[in-house]
């Protein structure tokens, strides 16, 4: 009996603690796949946020007075009704903060369930810090006060790629190639939409939609495009399917530029080693390889020794933590996130680690307004390159504020 | 016209290696009357094992001897595990290859990752053979094709001329009066299952460099293997030929040439909707032929078991 007291005295005293504890620090829910095809691609996000997060936030003594910032992992399997599920989990467990990548339908399904949440319980309210999903719609007509994106999106992008593509005079054909579902449309259209604008001259000599995941030889497709005389090929693909094309095209006689969203990471780099020097391109944010800055550099030797198989993929990620940092500070609180968010919107962030230009986030639709650079596949020495391969990005072109002129159909409800 | 050669090539290509898997497979599928569902999956080991000798000694020693551990692997798997389930029936026998190949594939992902790797063609054979056309064609492939003739003709021999194959070839049709002639025929089984695991193991030493290798391999690949085998007939090794070169040739024209359904509907008479996006039809009309590609063998297969059961080379009903 005495010793049932003192247990359940023990338990007490671990609980006030353990209460004590989650009320120093800032807990960050990261919903993505951790299991499944695209773990991989999951698990060194995860990576990537946990060292952002204790080295350049907690090691630097926190946000406010001295709280940590805790990233707490939830597996959502890629699956948009499985993100609800890790959604409420995370709400029930007092997390104010989702940051949520992988996949536009699952960003589209959590940005619409936070903000009826948020619209309902006024008193436990989250904020959603989109890293990587890059729907256009989720900052135009999907766009809500709750929702910020890091990255740029998929017409930015384009706009950027296809900027660069115009200054290039001897480029008479161009091929759009895709995986057959939203994504891939939607750069077919942005591309075909943009270059008419921007270079009518250009004749569209292929566009099509191949099967996503269902392709186990693009060598067809690979003869297409090289029959059709293009002199460079865009496309959205990524994975097993952005590998298979861009070797296929390479190796049946294509010499032009492949400009791609995802050429790049997680394998690819390393199985095009040699082969995709001087025709695989890459449109994405980013720092150079190796990085400008020395903070930078250090940052990438200190992950590689932590995480020696890991890459530094998605250097948005810093920015994330960082400006939610600076947010946190500046509304003096971490638990009202409508005082946060209010830093948030229109922030002006100039220190990123991999970026001597400004960022901001546009007030209008919450969209991270920041440098684009078209990144070419070449040589990069250790530890600078991905996939410990030899092989890495460099900057080839950049954009300054890049998409900063296409127009929002934002409107937003402010609370 | 220059274009229809260069897909003839890639067809042959692509089909010749889907022989290398079917032939194993038909041979053990009517030997033992059970779907290995894991064939594919000892497919995906090859090119992984080979990948991994490789890195230490070359892609000519893996091209030797990543087949061997895998045509050893399939004889122990037969001996020690499908034997022993065989006495419960055919369908213990289906989920126990079922869940080999779900077994193979966490394997594969606990020792190589999820990623792909980067295996490549040696660098003696990473020149252009030759070229028509613009098109290219690699001198790889030339070699995959050789590799895949020289396997057939070896196995038509052995199947046919030697009289280790007569006895296979007699066991596929009456096991128990070849038993009770007084060959092992457990001993055959395992035979054909080594050799045909081998086989599959040596199509993905051959194929990982250009199909990529990576988990999800055996998947893409898993289906259309039993398609080859029905359209070909059980046991049939000119059968299995046919029936892959069909498919790799079905698959290459259809995702080469940009026939849409609007010019077939007009042609057969129906009127284009003003106002593509607002007819219930929309999905039927923007149909291109690269995108229905992928289901025209499974078409193929339906039509040859419901006009020819036993399949186009197939002797026996099943």
């Amino acid at each position: 009996m005495k010793s049932l007291k003192k247990f359940a005295l023990g338990m007490a005293v671990a609980g006030l603690a353990a209460t004590a504890a989650s009320a120093e620090t800032v807990k960050i829910a990261y919903i993505d796949p951790l299991s499944g095809p695209f773990a991989a691609t999951g698990t060194n996000g995860l990576h990537q946020y946990e060292f952002a997060a204790d080295k350049l936030v907690n090691e630097k003594g926190g946000v406010l007075d001295g709280q940590m910032f805790e990233i707490v992992p939830f597996d959502n399997k890629i699956s948009p009704k499985e993100s609800l599920i890790q959604l409420q989990v995370a709400i029930d467990q007092g997390i104010r903060y989702v940051v949520q990548g992988n996949s536009s339908g699952v960003a589209n399904a959590l940005t619409d369930a936070i903000a009826k949440h948020n619209n309902r319980n006024p008193d436990d309210r989250v904020l959603f810090l989109n890293y990587s999903a890059v729907d256009p719609a989720l900052t135009n007509e999907k766009c809500n006060f709750w929702h910020f994106r890091f990255d740029a999106h998929a017409d930015m992008k384009m706009d950027a790629l296809t900027d660069v593509m115009a200054e290039n005079e001897d480029l008479e054909k161009v091929y759009v190639i895709g995986q057959d579902y939203s994504f891939g449309k939607a750069v077919a259209s942005a591309a075909v939409r943009m270059l008419a604008a921007k270079r009518p001259d250009v004749e569209i000599v292929g566009n099509e939609l191949h099967p996503i995941g269902k392709v186990q030889d693009f060598t067809p497709y690979a003869r297409k495009i090289v029959s059709s005389g293009a002199d460079a090929m865009i496309t959205g693909n990524w994975g097993s399917d952005m590998l298979g094309l861009g070797k296929a095209v390479i190796e049946n006689g294509f010499s032009g530029p492949i400009y791609t969203y995802y050429g790049a990471a997680d394998g690819i780099t390393a199985a095009f080693g040699e082969t995709g020097v001087g025709s695989l391109k890459l449109v994405a944010e980013g720092g150079n390889n190796p990085p400008s800055k020395e903070a930078a550099q250090d940052y990438i030797r200190a992950f590689k020794e932590k995480y020696p198989d890991g890459n530094i993929s998605q250097a948005r990620i810093t920015n994330v933590i960082e400006m939610l940092a600076m947010a946190v500070n500046e509304a003096g609180t971490a638990t009202d996130v409508v005082a946060v968010a209010n830093a948030l919107e229109g922030m002006e962030f100039t220190d990123s680690l991999w970026s001597d230009n400004p960022m901001v986030m546009r007030a209008d639709d919450h969209q991270l307004i920041q440098e684009v650079h078209i990144y070419g596949h070449v040589p990069v020495e250790a530890p600078f390159d991905f996939d410990n391969s030899g092989y890495g990005l460099k900057y080839e072109n950049s954009i300054v504020n890049a998409g900063a002129d296409l127009p929002t159909t934002c409107e937003m409800e402010r609370p | 016209m220059s274009l229809f050669i260069v897909n003839i090539l890639d067809g042959l290509v692509t089909g010749l290696l889907l022989f290398m898997l079917c032939s194993g497979l038909t041979l053990i599928f009517s030997m033992m009357g059970v779907l290995n569902f894991a064939h594919a999956s000892f497919y995906m080991l090859g090119a992984y094992f080979a990948y991994q000798i490789s890195l230490f000694a070359g892609f000519w020693v893996g091209l030797i001897v990543a087949p061997i551990i895998v045509g050893v692997m399939g004889a122990l798997i037969e001996r020690y595990g499908l034997r022993r389930v065989h006495q419960y029936g055919h369908v213990p026998e289906l989920i126990f290859t079922f869940g080999l190949a779900l077994l193979i594939e966490e394997f594969v992902q606990f020792f190589w990752g999820r990623q792909q790797v980067p295996y490549n063609p040696p660098a003696a054979l990473d020149f252009t053979a030759f070229a028509i056309a613009g098109n290219t064609f690699p001198a790889y492939k030339v070699f995959m094709i050789f590799m895949a003739i020289g396997l057939f003709l070896v196995l038509l021999y052995i199947l046919t001329r030697t009289r280790i194959g007569m006895t296979i070839q007699a066991a596929l049709s009456y096991p128990e009066t070849v038993q009770n002639l007084g060959h092992n025929v457990p001993m055959v089984f395992m035979g054909v299952f080594g050799v045909g695991t081998a086989m599959a193991g040596l199509a993905g030493v051959i194929a990982g460099p250009v199909m990529g290798t990576f988990p999800g391999m055996a998947f893409t690949l898993g289906a259309i293997v039993f398609v080859c085998i029905v359209v070909g007939g059980l046991g049939s090794l000119w059968g299995a030929l046919v029936a892959s070169l069909l498919i790799g040739w079905i698959q290459t024209f259809a995702a080469s040439y940009n026939l849409r359904m609007e010019d077939l509907l007009v042609w057969l008479g129906f009127e284009k909707p003003m106002l593509m996006w607002e007819s219930a039809w929309q999905d039927l009309w923007t149909l291109t032929l690269p995108q229905v590609g992928p289901i025209l063998p499974y078409l193929l297969m339906v039509i040859v078991l419901v006009v020819r059961p036993q399949g186009l080379f197939g002797k026996r009903e099943t």
